[in-house]
C-alpha cells in the first residue's frame, strides 16, 4: 500500500485569498493549517491564465504550447498524455469530482465526453490513450462533472434538475442571450456577474463536489491506492453564492485591494505604460478575449463593485475551505489521514479590480499569474513544513503526482517534482517558470511569452492584432509588487531584459507538430 | 455575423465526393455529432447526440456546381447559412470547402468547429484511413 493523493483544484483563485498568504477577506483555517503542516509555496505560476489550456498542463505536465491547447475553446485529445493514466495503469484508483474542462463546454452537438458522460449514466467511457492502448477517459475511472451554472449538460445539473428542479433557474446566467459572456449587474452595487442566489447552501456545486468526492472515496477499499482529483467550480465568476451566506462578509466591511488604484487618473496613466491592449479593454474599445463580457466596459467599475465582488469571492472561498475540511474528515474516518498527501492549488488567478480591472485575459501580472499552492506531504513520508519562494509551476504538479505515487516522471512530462525546501529547489535549479497566451477571436490576435525568473516577470509580445512584436512589460517583483511600472523601455534594465528574453527564447518548450483548431469559445 | 472557413483536400475525385454532400439525408454518416437527418422536400431536421433537434432549409443543392447551402432555422441562430462547395483541383482530387455564416458570433466557432470535423472525418471515410478507436461505455 503506497501514499493516496487528494488533489484539490478551485478555479481563478488568487494568491491572496487565502489567510496563510496574507488574505485577510476570507476565513480559510483549513488551507492554513494544510500550509503550517506542509510546504507553501510563494511563487507558484501557471503556465496559461485561463482554465483549458492550464489544466491541460496540469493534467499532460505539458506546456500549452506542447500540449497543444492554446486557448479556451481548444479541445486537448482525448489521446493526450495524462498523469491519472499513469497512476491508474500503476494500480491507483483514480477519479475526477468536479470542473473538469479539457473539452469546450458550449457543444449542442453532444461531441465531448464531459457534456455527453452524464446522460449515459457510465462512470466513464474507454478511449485511446498516448501510449496506443485503451484505458479510462484521459486515465480518470471514475467522473462526475459540474461546472459555474447549470447552461452545460454535467452531472451536477442532472443532479439539481433530478433532486432540486426549482433550483436550476436560481444560478446566474453565465451567457447572455447572444451566447456572449453576460456582463448583467446585480447584488448591490450593479456589478457584473454579480448576483443573489437563493439555492439552499447544500444544494450549491460547491458542497455537492464535496459530496460526491467523500461517495467516491467511500466506494473505495481500505487498501487501495488513490489519486482523487476534487475540482471545485469557484471562485470563478459568477460571484452567485448562496444568498443564506452573504452574511459572513460585508461587502461594505471589504477593504480596497491594493491593486486597486483608487484615483481615475492614476488608473488611467498606469495602464498607459502597459501594452496598449490594456488601456483599450479598460476603455471598452477591445474586447480580445471570450472571458472578458462584450457588453461590460471596465472604466465603469466603481471602488464599491471592486468591494462586492471580493465580498463575495471570499464567500465562496469560505466555502470551499469548509467543503475541503469536511472531505479531510471524511478521510480521517477511513483511518487514511498517514498516507494522504494533499496538494491544493487553482488554474490560474484572476483580476480584482487590480488596475481597476476584473475577470482575466492576456495579461501576465500577479493578479492571474500568482496562485495558492500548497502541498501537504502524506505525514507517513516525513516531510516537514516549508516554505518555497523560488518559482514553481504547475507544470511541475504531474511530476510531483508520479513520485508521490513512486514513479519516475515519463519522458512527455516537461516539470519536475516539487521542492520541498528552498534549499532543495536551488539544489535543482528551480530558477524560471514560463507562461504564454494565444488567443485568435474573430481575427484578433493576442500572444505573450513570460519567463518569471529572479524575482522579475518579463513578457514579450508576438505580432497581432494591436501589437507590432516590439512592446512588452517588465516588472520588478521586489520592489513592485502591484506591478505599476513598466521596465521595459527603463534602459537601466536593458541588459537585464536581453538576457531574460534570450532564457525565455532557449527554454521554451517544443511546439506540438499540428495546431489544433479552435471548436468553440469555451 | 462571424464567417468560419475551412478547406481541405481529399484524394478523391469530386464525383466520389459529391455523393456524400449532396445527400442532404447521409449527413449523420459523415458529420460526427449528427446522429439522424430527416428530409422532407427542402426541409431537413437534424438531430444531435445531445437530443438537440435543429430544423433547417435547403438553400441550394446543385450538383453541376456542387454546391451544397442550407440555414438553420432554429431559434438558437438569428441568422445562419453552410455552404459546402467541391471543387475539381484536375489531378483526380477535391478541394472541399465549409462555411458557416452565422449570428451570434460565438455559436459561429461552435458550428464552424464542428463543420470543420466532419470535413476531416469525410476526408478520413473517402481515403479508406483506419476507424479512429470509438469509445466504449465502462
Amino acid at each position: 500500500m503506497g501514499r493516496k493523493i487528494l488533489f484539490v483544484t478551485t478555479d481563478q483563485q488568487r494568491y491572496d485569498t487565502l489567510g496563510c498568504n496574507g488574505g485577510s477577506v476570507a476565513r480559510t483555517p483549513v488551507a492554513d493549517s494544510l500550509a503550517e503542516a506542509g510546504i507553501r509555496y510563494e511563487r507558484a505560476v501557471p503556465q496559461s491564465v485561463v482554465c483549458m489550456p492550464s489544466r491541460s498542463t496540469i493534467l499532460t505536465g505539458q506546456h500549452p504550447t506542447t500540449h497543444g491547447v492554446w486557448m479556451n475553446g481548444v479541445p486537448l485529445p482525448v489521446d493526450a498524455p495524462s498523469v491519472a493514466a499513469l497512476l491508474h495503469r500503476h494500480g491507483y484508483r483514480t477519479g475526477l469530482v468536479g470542473k473538469a474542462h479539457f473539452e469546450p463546454y458550449l457543444d449542442p452537438f453532444g461531441r465531448f465526453t464531459e457534456n455527453t458522460l452524464a446522460r449515459s449514466g457510465a462512470e466513464t467511457v474507454q478511449d485511446l490513450w498516448a501510449d496506443g492502448s485503451t484505458g479510462p477517459h484521459r486515465g480518470f475511472e471514475h467522473l462526475e462533472f459540474a461546472t459555474h451554472g447549470t447552461a452545460a449538460p454535467l452531472h451536477y445539473i442532472l443532479w439539481l434538475w433530478q433532486n432540486h428542479p426549482e433550483a436550476i433557474g436560481m444560478y446566474y446566467p453565465v451567457l447572455d442571450p447572444s451566447f456572449n459572456v453576460n456582463g448583467a449587474g446585480g447584488g448591490v452595487t450593479g456589478a457584473p456577474q454579480v448576483h443573489d442566489n437563493p439555492i439552499q447552501k447544500d444544494w450549491y456545486h460547491t458542497d455537492w463536489v464535496a459530496d460526491r468526492t467523500i461517495s467516491w472515496l467511500n466506494s473505495l477499499a481500505a487498501d487501495d491506492d488513490w489519486f482523487c482529483w476534487m475540482s471545485f467550480p469557484d471562485p470563478h465568476h459568477p460571484w452567485d453564492p448562496p444568498k443564506s451566506e452573504l452574511s459572513r462578509v460585508d461587502w461594505r466591511e471589504v477593504p480596497l485591494p491594493a491593486g486597486y488604484p483608487a484615483s481615475q487618473a492614476e488608473r488611467e496613466a498606469i495602464l498607459d505604460a502597459k501594452p496598449r491592449h490594456w488601456r483599450m479593454w479598460y476603455d471598452g474599445t477591445l474586447v480580445s478575449n471570450f472571458e472578458a463580457p462584450r457588453s461590460w466596459v471596465p472604466a465603469t467599475l466603481t471602488a464599491d463593485q471592486v468591494r462586492e465582488v471580493n465580498a463575495r469571492n471570499a464567500v465562496e472561498v469560505e466555502l470551499i475551505d469548509e467543503a475541503v475540511g469536511r472531505v479531510l474528515r471524511a478521510i480521517e474516518s477511513r483511518g487514511w489521514t498517514d498516507d494522504v498527501d494533499v496538494i491544493f492549488t487553482s488554474d490560474h488567478g484572476e483580476l480584482q479590480g487590480d488596475f481597476g480591472l476584473l475577470f482575466k485575459g492576456p495579461y501576465h501580472v500577479d493578479a492571474l499569474m500568482r496562485l495558492p499552492l500548497i502541498w501537504r506531504p502524506a505525514p507517513s513520508a516525513g516531510i516537514g513544513p516549508a516554505v518555497v519562494s523560488r518559482p514553481v509551476g504547475l507544470v511541475d504538479l504531474a511530476p510531483t503526482f508520479s513520485a508521490i505515487a513512486g514513479l519516475r516522471a515519463p519522458g512527455w512530462m516537461q516539470g519536475r517534482p516539487l521542492p520541498v525546501s528552498d534549499a532543495d529547489a536551488a539544489a535543482r535549479g528551480f530558477d524560471r517558470v514560463l507562461t504564454e497566451w494565444d488567443s485568435d477571436l474573430f481575427g484578433i490576435g493576442v500572444h505573450l511569452r513570460t519567463i518569471t525568473r529572479d524575482g522579475w516577470v518579463c513578457t514579450a509580445y508576438r505580432p497581432g492584432h494591436v501589437h507590432d512584436g516590439t512592446e512588452g512589460e517588465l516588472y520588478d517583483l521586489a520592489d513592485d509588487p502591484l506591478q505599476r511600472f513598466n521596465r521595459w523601455h527603463d534602459p537601466a534594465c536593458a541588459a537585464l531584459r536581453c538576457d531574460l528574453l534570450a532564457d525565455l527564447r532557449d527554454s521554451s518548450p517544443p511546439a506540438r507538430a499540428e495546431v489544433l483548431e479552435l471548436q468553440a469559445p469555451v | 455575423m462571424a464567417v468560419i472557413r475551412h478547406e481541405l483536400r481529399i484524394a478523391r475525385p469530386p464525383d466520389e465526393v459529391w455523393p456524400a454532400i449532396g445527400d442532404p439525408a447521409a449527413l449523420p454518416r459523415w458529420f460526427p455529432g449528427i446522429i439522424d437527418a430527416q428530409v422532407d422536400g427542402r426541409a431537413r431536421i437534424i438531430t444531435a447526440s445531445s437530443g438537440l433537434s435543429l430544423p433547417e432549409e435547403i438553400v441550394t443543392n446543385d450538383p453541376v456546381r456542387r454546391i451544397f447551402q442550407y440555414r438553420m432555422t432554429a431559434p438558437l441562430v438569428s441568422d445562419h447559412l453552410g455552404t459546402i462547395e467541391v471543387a475539381d483541383t484536375g489531378d483526380g482530387c477535391s478541394l472541399v470547402s465549409y462555411e458557416t455564416r452565422c449570428e451570434p458570433d460565438p455559436l459561429a466557432l461552435v458550428i464552424g468547429g464542428a463543420c470543420g470535423n466532419a470535413l476531416r472525418e469525410l476526408r478520413r471515410q473517402l481515403e479508406g484511413q483506419a476507424t479512429p478507436a470509438k469509445h466504449e461505455e465502462a
